[in-house]
């Protein structure tokens, strides 16, 4: 019953711009599954390919093995919720969630029926007589996911649903979209910029930057485990310090930098020769300030640094630092009483575990 | 007087100006309509009478046209609405080279004189019927047929404004989430392009009707031999003009503004249920009051309110007034002709026997006694032409003894 959606070597350009370039996976069926990415770099575009709105310049689109080439918008297992959200303004809540069944021709008592199921699944029982413009943000939100999932699709397509919510309500709506997508176990395509929410709601995440996918991955191995540049800097907080590779034993490599000698892990189980230009990325949670405990045991990775301000922010705090001209960041989580406090123009030594820096090479650069 | 007070009675002196220039005349024209006066005016009053309502409707000629216009307005209507529609349509699919191009095409027959556009209307669909071999009773020399498509070459451009105004508003999304939705595209038209146009369909109805109605100069061409109400209205104008065309005013302002009020209704009763408490409002509480602040229930009063004038109009009488007004004007001629034939028959004393018999009509007037009314009314019972260069338009008929 579950169909897997497959884009196979799909691009789309218009004109001599390409929008989408060369994208090749495979979307598994009651999946939750992300495209992250800047703005610009192509997501709609893709969803709206699956949708059939935009037809690809090359490559197909497969949706439970079938070609959709020549199936319309309207005879695809899919359901779309615009950014905008797209409800009609001039029909009730009720009339809006059962517009899919009107257009098939179900009888208005059977429509009413379902639309007031629906209602009481995304938890607004009784608003079936309002207008649209007469209800909250949110509650117009779910309405879209009631309306689309009338059309009982089984591919649900969603484009940045919640950039227009306060982030409070977008806190809350995340879980509440996990929680509906797990009830009705439908394949959700999801599209967003933030990252955080990719994270927090997906199986999988593909990372697009200007029409490539550059890594698909569950998210942890997207975070922990960058495959280019790009994808190291866009996702989540990190450092980056160039360098030269000096040599490199297993998986760990070791790298010449402004800062001194730096190890690594080589990402990708890449090889490097000396001499070849390389880019260390650190997450700013994973440094450790020597003398206050654990992480900065390693003596490989020493960073003598200037502390250039600190701020407070309640679970951890951010410290800026320099040191040998790079401008570092690093987040000490509050473990309490006992934690070191630097003060401006302090000069401390921080460390960080070679496993959990990622060395890439810098041909390829990236934000 | 503080400066306050001054500038107050400045704007109100200005506000009473303002309308004066603009109501004036209508209220002037309307007031003529009920004055037995045969040439529409205020003073002197004669009688209150509805007969020129009377004499409006017994004019062949001008109700005939209106026939004849009611026809070609809905023709127009229901052709001008749809080609707007579909060219506002088609406008806002184009790529934007495309439809600045496609614009420039719909919108030049606003552009080209009327005129020219009745003259070459009737040059093409004769060069067509010609190729058709048809001869000159068929449908390609009908008036009623040429004014048709000639209103509607250049009507059809004003539709298409008032719909692309409203298309600019649209969000196409609504109409791809609705065929994702599953919709065809004949259902996206039909649910969601033709509710939301619903407005501007009943405007450009509107527009399209009253441009086809008031339409002088392409009408005046393709119309040919017949007349609509227009080209009759104007040719009577053209030979004099008497009170039955204020009637004609006072009706249509009437009308007028019995479909302002009844809009009026209409959006206030929308704004009220728009802000989701009607029940807050007292006259939506009380049903009494809530039906009859229903547009239609306004309607319907309105409707039955002027019934109930002309119905009244209708019943009033004024032969008695006029046959009065008649035995004063008659006193004052005699009256006026006993003192000339008094100055002439001095004249003729000190002038002795031998001046030859002048006439009653001697004239020492440069006008030729057009403007000398009472001099003028003796021979005019006899001899009904007209000399006035004016074709009698402003000549006072009202001193014309006519039974
Ligand atoms: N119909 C079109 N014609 C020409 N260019 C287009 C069209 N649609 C999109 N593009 C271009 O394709 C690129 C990708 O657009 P897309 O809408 O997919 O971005 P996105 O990733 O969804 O961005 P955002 O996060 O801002 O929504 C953009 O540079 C855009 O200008
Ligand atoms: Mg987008």
């Amino acid at each position: 019953m579950t169909k897997d959606v497959v884009l196979d070597h799909v691009s789309v350009r218009f004109g001599s711009y390409t929008a989408v370039d060369n994208a090749y996976l495979t979307i598994k069926g009651g999946e939750f599954f992300s495209f992250l990415g800047p703005s610009g770099c192509g997501k709609t575009t893709l969803l709206r390919c699956v949708s059939g709105f935009v037809d690809p310049t090359e490559g197909r689109v497969l949706i439970g093995g079938k070609d959709m080439a020549n199936v319309g918008p309207n005879k695809r297992p899919t359901a779309l919720i615009f950014q905008n959200l797209a409800l009609f303004p001039l029909m009730s809540v009720a009339d809006n969630i059962a517009f899919p069944l009107e257009v098939r021709g179900i009888s208005k008592r059977e429509r009413r029926r379902r639309a007031d199921e629906l209602l009481d699944m995304i938890a607004l029982p009784g608003v079936g007589d309002k207008k649209v413009h007469e209800l909250s943000g949110g509650q117009r939100q779910r309405v879209a996911i009631a309306r689309a999932l009338a059309v009982e699709p089984d591919i649900l397509l969603l484009d940045e649903p919640l950039s227009a919510l306060d982030l409070k309500l977008r806190h809350h709506m995340r879980s509440e979209l996990r929680a509906i997508q797990q009830r009705v176990g439908l394949t959700f395509i999801y599209i967003t910029h933030d990252q955080g929410e990719a994270l927090t709601m997906s199986d999988r995440v593909a990372v697009m930057n200007a029409g490539v996918i550059e890594q698909i991955g569950d998210p942890e191995s997207v975070y922990d485990r960058p495959k280019t540049p790009f994808v190291a800097s866009f996702v989540g907080e990190t450092n980056r310090i160039a360098g030269k590779i000096i040599g490199q034993s297993g998986q760990i490599a070791t790298i010449d930098t402004a800062l001194g000698r730096l190890k690594g892990k080589a990402a990708g189980g890449r090889t490097y020769k000396p001499g070849d230009d390389c880019l260390l990325f650190i997450r700013p949670e994973k440094f450790g300030l020597a003398g206050d405990g654990a992480k900065a045991g390693t003596s490989d990775n020493a960073i003598v640094a200037r502390c250039v301000k600190e701020e407070f922010e309640g679970s951890a705090r951010q410290i800026f630092l320099e040191a040998g001209g790079v401008d570092l960041r690093a987040a000490l989580v509050n473990s309490g009483e006992g934690s070191r406090r630097l003060s401006t123009d302090e000069v401390a030594t921080f460390g960080f575990a070679p496993t959990s820096a990622t060395v890439l090479p810098a041909d390829q650069s990236g934000g | 007087m503080s400066k306050a007070t001054g500038a107050g009675a400045g704007t109100t002196l200005y506000s009473l100006f303002f309308f004066a220039f603009l109501f004036g005349p209508l209220i002037i024209m309307v007031v003529t309509a009920f004055n037995s006066s045969s040439f529409p005016r205020i003073t002197p009053w004669e009688c209150f009478t509805t007969d020129w309502f009377s004499v409006l409707v017994n004019n062949a000629r001008l109700m005939g046209g209106l026939g004849t216009s009611v026809i070609i307005g809905a023709g127009v209507v229901v052709c001008a609405v749809p080609i707007g529609l579909a060219g506002a349509m088609a406008l806002s699919e184009l790529p934007p080279r495309l439809r600045a191009a496609l614009y420039t095409v719909l919108i030049t027959p606003i552009l080209i004189p009327g005129v020219v556009l009745g003259i070459s209307t009737i040059v093409f669909w004769g060069i067509v019927g010609r190729a058709f071999g048809e001869e000159y009773a068929s449908t390609f020399y009908n008036g009623i047929f040429l004014t048709l498509i000639g209103q509607i070459t250049f009507i059809s451009a004003y539709a298409m404004l008032v719909f692309s105004a409203r298309l600019q508003r649209f969000d196409p999304t609504l109409t791809e989430a609705a065929l994702d939705l599953g919709a065809t595209p004949g259902q996206c038209f039909r649910k969601i392009l033709l509710p939301f146009l619903k407005p501007a369909i009943g405007s450009a109805a509107f527009l399209t009707l009253l441009a086809s109605f008031e339409n002088y100069n392409t009408t005046v061409f393709t119309i040919l031999s017949d007349s609509t109400f227009t080209t009759a209205l104007a040719s009577k104008v053209r030979l004099g003009t008497d009170p039955s065309l204020s009637a004609l005013a006072v009706i249509i302002i009437g009308l007028t503004l019995i479909g302002a009020m009844v809009h009026e209704a209409r959006t206030r009763r929308q704004a009220l249920l728009r802000s989701g408490k009607p029940q807050l409002s007292p006259l939506y509480a009380n049903p009494v009051t809530r039906v009859m602040t229903h547009p239609a229930g306004i309607a319907i009063m309105l409707i039955a309110l002027a019934g109930l004038l002309v119905y009244l109009g209708s019943r009033h009488d004024a032969s008695a007034c006029k046959a009065g007004i008649l035995q004063q004007k008659r006193a004052v001629q005699e009256q006026l002709l006993e003192e000339q034939r008094a100055r002439i028959r001095k004249l003729r004393e000190k002038a002795g026997p031998a001046t030859t018999d002048a006439p009653a009509t001697n004239n020492p007037s440069p006008f030729g006694g057009a403007f000398k009314p009472g001099m003028l009314a003796p021979k005019e019972e006899t001899a009904p032409a007209n000399p006035s260069p004016f074709g009698g338009a402003f000549k006072p008929n009202a001193l014309k003894p006519k039974e």
